[in-house]
């Protein structure tokens, strides 16, 4: 530490080699074992000890001995100056103080219901509602296992823009009740719309307009759902068979009034055993593409905004 | 200088710098901008040492063609795509200014990753110069957010699921994540908040953000003096022949040896 001029007292040393390849084995560890996560994140946290006491040793060796000295001596040193100054506070130290408080409440007051502003409506009232797509015949009269593409919009205020597509398909009679499996378009990667795998007939499209507004249905027979992003590939029940997703495709509840077909919530799905109306669904709160519901990952995830 | 003026030729200068006398006198613009521009800088520096004034031309380039463009673009999901449309097609010039946004974007962000590079490897973000180089780093991500939230003005499928997909990612971060994706989108879908608040943050928020960091950025590029290249045989700061040795307030940004020699200091 004697050199002149510009050397800023850092010794040259082996420590940082060490620590960067305790770091990369760490983030290989990610990709290839959790066994190497943890014996390299432990040697990463002993080594940078080792760093940081090496550089205190050499840069401040009186901050290892002479702390307490320094600790005694400081107060003492101050104290007979602080009695000769008379009172307690000065008027201009209260006024600085005073200016500086007042500040700080009229910038608080002014902060803190911009922001609220700002963020506040995400998180209120989110103004969705069930969603008549018209009458079960449509959905009903067609050859088994045939999917609807049925277009809707899910808030009728909001006009054309929050229009989803789901994929509607009749599992004939469950319990005497008429049985549908209804799947979100929406891909459970990062929330591309997935695709029918298979012809869709669009030469027998229908358009209908219900309570809800516009409403399409076009008949489809997919295999399966694909993903155009990302690759992802489903089942006829939503089930992941390939690629990126994390779990199967969200599903929505329904309801059957007057005869007519009512979309309700969206919920998440882990997987689906079974096929139509059969199916034992593992159903969760609805997740935002991408995470994981009934790994153990999701405890990533453990409060959702409201949706 | 050689031949005298006449007294009509110094009445004509004096009224001309009048002017620039009388706000020198109120606010000492005349020492502020040769501190600005008229610095010593080393005597081998390299073409590579302009990428960071090609990003900043590329800035100033964004925000004037933003500003005209924002003069037309209408931010609402029934008209946003009509407005692009319309700009390209019928404005005039307006394919020419959106043309420049658009492709100036790109060349931001590219400018800005060579510039971070050239300061990489030519070492530059050694002491004293850290915290030219942390706000570096913020003026990358506030420009990689720019990217991100103008993308989606244009409303059309590629900006809508683009954005999608961008929005899925910042939801799927640990525990908060999910609420920065319902801050970013405005609610639980994307629709016509999620418009108008990235247009709010491409053209106000985000753009004030970088005009501050900017502006410390470049206070600190001047303040610090810029670096000889790594090959260089001269070493950065040092005084010609002849003049004074530096003083004690510049000690810190003086570099006593050629980089690569053995950390001795030598005596000037």
């Amino acid at each position: 530490m004697q050199h002149s001029g510009r050397d800023n007292g850092i010794a040259r040393s082996l420590w940082p080699f060490g620590f960067a390849l305790a770091a990369a084995a760490f983030l290989v560890g990610l990709v290839l074992s959790w066994w190497l996560v943890a014996i390299a994140g432990g040697v990463c946290v002993l080594i940078g000890a080792g760093w940081i006491a090496d550089s205190i040793r050499s840069k401040h060796p009186h901050l290892l001995e002479e702390t307490v000295e320094h600790q005694v001596e400081a107060p003492k040193a101050a104290a007979p100056v602080r009695a000769a100054a008379g009172p307690a506070m000065s008027r201009s130290r209260f006024l600085e103080a005073g200016t500086l408080g007042l500040g700080a409440v009229m910038g608080g007051a002014l902060t803190v219901p911009a922001v609220g502003f700002m963020v506040a409506p995400a998180f209120q009232s989110q103004g969705k509602h069930d969603a008549n797509v018209g009458p079960l015949d449509n959905f009903t009269g067609v050859p088994e296992g045939t999917f609807m593409v049925t277009t809707f919009l899910l808030r009728k205020d909001q006009g054309d823009v929050s229009r989803r597509t789901v994929y509607v398909r009749y599992n004939g009679e469950l319990q005497s009740q008429p049985s549908f499996t209804i799947i979100s378009n929406r891909c459970a990667h990062l929330g591309c719309p997935v695709q029918p795998s298979g012809p869709i007939d669009d030469a027998k499209k229908v358009e209908l307009t219900t309570d809800n507004g516009p409403v399409s249905l076009t008949p489809s027979q997919p295999a399966g759902f694909g993903c155009p992003c990302h690759g992802g590939a489903y089942d006829a029940e939503g089930n992941r068979t390939a690629g990126p997703p994390v779990r199967g495709l969200d599903r929505f509840e329904y309801s059957i009034i007057d005869g007519e077909l009512h979309i309700g919530k969206a919920y998440s799905v882990g997987t689906v055993a079974g096929t139509g109306a059969d199916a034992r669904i593992k159903k969760f709160d609805l997740a935002a593409p991408g995470q994981h519901v009934d790994d153990w990952e999701w405890w990533l995830y453990p409060v959702q905004p409201p949706h | 200088m050689a031949t005298r003026k006449s007294p009509r030729q110094q009445q004509v200068e004096a009224a001309l710098l009048y002017p620039v006398d009388w706000l020198d006198e109120r606010t000492g613009i005349r020492a502020g901008l040769q501190y600005f521009l008229f610095r010593n800088v080393p005597r081998d520096t390299n073409w590579m040492q302009t990428l960071g004034a090609a990003t900043l031309t590329a800035f100033l380039v964004q925000a004037v063609t933003g500003v005209i463009l924002a003069m037309y673009y209408k931010p609402d999901p029934n008209s946003a795509y009509e407005s692009i449309k319309h700009i390209t097609n019928d404005v005039t010039l307006g394919w020419l200014v959106r043309g420049m946004h658009r492709w100036g974007a790109s060349c931001f962000i590219i400018l800005m990753f060579l510039h971070m590079g050239r300061v990489f490897l030519f070492g530059a973000y050694k002491y004293p110069r850290e915290l030219t180089w942390i706000i570096g780093v913020m003026l990358l991500a506030l420009g990689m957010i720019e990217g991100f939230t103008g993308y989606l003005l244009p409303w059309d499928e590629t900006a809508y699921w683009a954005t999608v997909v961008g929005i899925n990612i910042q939801a799927n971060g640990p525990f908060v994540g999910p609420f920065i994706g319902s801050i970013l989108k405005g609610g639980a879908e994307i629709g016509p908040e999620t418009l108008a608040r990235f247009y709010s943050l491409h053209m106000l928020a985000i753009p004030g953000g970088l005009m501050a960091l900017i502006g410390i950025h470049l206070f600190l590029v001047v303040r610090l003096g810029i670096t000889s290249p790594p090959w260089s045989p001269v070493a950065a700061g040092r005084e010609r022949d002849g003049e004074e040795a530096p003083t004690a307030d510049r000690v810190g940004l003086v570099e006593p040896t050629p980089r690569g020699s053995a950390s001795q200091g030598v005596e000037k």
